[in-house]
């Protein structure tokens, strides 16, 4: 292969003036990481609305429930961010499209919102199918008990359905990190956006690649373990997940 | 605020957008799906087999897949495959890739990653008798797979194996990092070419998800019906 490999690079500095060519990757991997927490924040707050209403009795819950899924899953992640970038500024009145436009940071809001809007469908359908899968005496005996609906969601159904879904959600949250770096095409520079940035200013194209290859394998170890202990630490005895 | 659009402009590039556009995301679509099926099912086979090594390689490589970005995992491709073909073919200069059988080669090997784990479990659904009764009738391991284990492991998966299919081809939009004409490429070049942001997008957004709506309803049908034989 003649490849010129170089991976003293990393601490040459960039042509931003923003510190060696390192900094510039960890700046991505820190945008990389703050987007994807939001977006997360979103994700989990959305679809766990959604979730609980697609479990309800009522037929009007449920449907809304099923068109919001609907919506947000069966459009490619890139096409809804381009939706929110540049549709949805002009679709709008004149002076709040105006403002949308003019946001500083635009790109970070619409790449943390779509994304999260995006997951928040998978969230709901993950949700839903924990409440279910609890057996029909607990929502019965919530209501023996008197509990209202919210409050046999809140102290009875909610508090175990999250704990069964606890791995599915760990994967979600590691595709809501990775689906951060579509924002690229919104001009995000995350870490993909970064690694690509400084392909292109130092033509060293496998080191930057592999340095942001390496990044994302420890955000998932990170994750992973993260993950581990709180399953552990939520479990309840007396349950398969359970000590 | 629709008074000033102009959705004729979808009528002028319908040519461009589907001929073109469309085209190459089905094709890139199904010949992913099916190769990555294939590679997938290897994968899985090794990571069953039972000789340790096989097994460790082909976890790494699911594991590593799946925890990479699919927009990295493009660019990595578009730039090692040049490479990789030059080192095939022993030519002095890194070989020219076009950009379909680039995209093709790296969904391909992502894809696979995905579908090995959906091949893995629906093996595992098989019960343990199948495979013992085929060797007791005198069945090698590659006829017993071939001939009992595989077909119902694919069959039992088969909705699974579609609803993957139309997340893959969902993700072929992500071929715009390479300025790539996929359909949601045509839509685009043609979106900035006349300054139909709002149309173009808005319409690629309708096809998407008129295309998914109804795969996935077609797969919910065929998983009604599958469920009802067993």
């Amino acid at each position: 292969m003649n490849y010129n490999w170089n991976w003293n690079i990393f601490f040459q500095p960039n042509p931003m003036g923003t510190g060696t060519y390192l900094d510039m990757l960890l700046s991505g991997l820190a945008l990389t990481i703050k987007t994807a927490l939001l977006a997360w924040i979103i994700a989990l707050v959305f679809g766990s609305i959604i979730g609980v209403l697609r479990t309800l009795p009522s037929r009007a819950a449920s449907w809304i429930g099923f068109a919001y899924v609907e919506f947000f899953r069966n459009m490619p992640l890139l096409v809804q961010l381009f939706l929110w970038f540049f549709v949805l500024p002009e679709l709008l009145p004149r002076a709040a499209g105006l403002w949308l436009k003019q946001l500083p940071n635009a790109p970070f809001w619409t790449a943390a919102i779509g994304v999260g809007l995006f997951m928040s469908a998978r969230v709901a359908v993950q949700l839903a199918a924990g409440v279910s899968s609890l057996p029909r005496g607990q929502k019965q005996a919530a209501t023996a008990l008197g509990l209202t609906t919210v409050q046999s969601y809140r102290y009875v159904l909610l508090p175990m359905a999250y704990r069964i879904i606890l791995p599915p959600l760990t994967s979600e949250f590691l595709n809501t990190i990775k689906n951060t770096a579509v924002a690229i095409t919104i001009g995000l520079l995350e870490l993909t956006g970064q690694a690509r940035a400084m392909q292109e200013f130092s033509f060293q194209v496998f080191e930057a690649f592999t340095a942001a290859t390496v990044m994302y394998l420890l955000i998932n170890i990170v994750v992973v373990t993260a993950m581990r202990f709180l399953e552990r630490w939520v479990a309840i005895s007396g349950y398969i997940s359970g000590k | 605020m629709f008074s000033t659009l102009d959705f004729d402009v979808i009528r002028r590039s319908w040519g461009y957008l589907f001929y073109e556009g469309m085209t190459f995301t089905l094709t890139l679509t199904a010949l992913s799906a099916l190769g990555g099926l294939i590679f997938g099912t290897l994968i899985a086979l090794m990571r069953l087999s039972g000789y340790r090594l096989l097994g460790r390689i082909a976890g790494l490589y699911v594991d590593f897949m799946r925890s990479l970005p699919l927009v990295l995992v493009i660019f990595w491709f578009y730039f090692l495959v040049p490479y990789i073909g030059q080192w095939l073919t022993g030519a002095s200069r890194p070989i020219r890739v076009g950009a379909f059988s680039s995209s093709l080669i790296t969904f391909i090997m992502f894809e696979a990653a995905y579908f090995s784990e959906i091949m893995r479990a629906g093996i595992q659904s098989i019960s343990r008798g199948q495979p013992a009764a085929a060797s007791a009738l005198g069945l090698t391991y590659a006829q017993s797979m071939r001939y009992v284990v595989l077909p119902q492991a694919f069959r039992n998966m088969l909705p699974v194996l579609l609803t993957q299919t139309i997340v893959l081809f969902q993700d072929t939009s992500l071929v715009y990092v390479l300025s790539i004409t996929d359909f949601l490429g045509a839509a685009s070049k043609v979106a900035q070419r006349d300054g139909r942001l709002v149309e173009m997008y808005l319409f690629a957004a309708l096809v998407y998800f008129v295309i998914s709506c109804v795969a996935s309803y077609g797969v919910r049908r065929l998983q009604a019906r599958i469920s009802i034989v067993r």
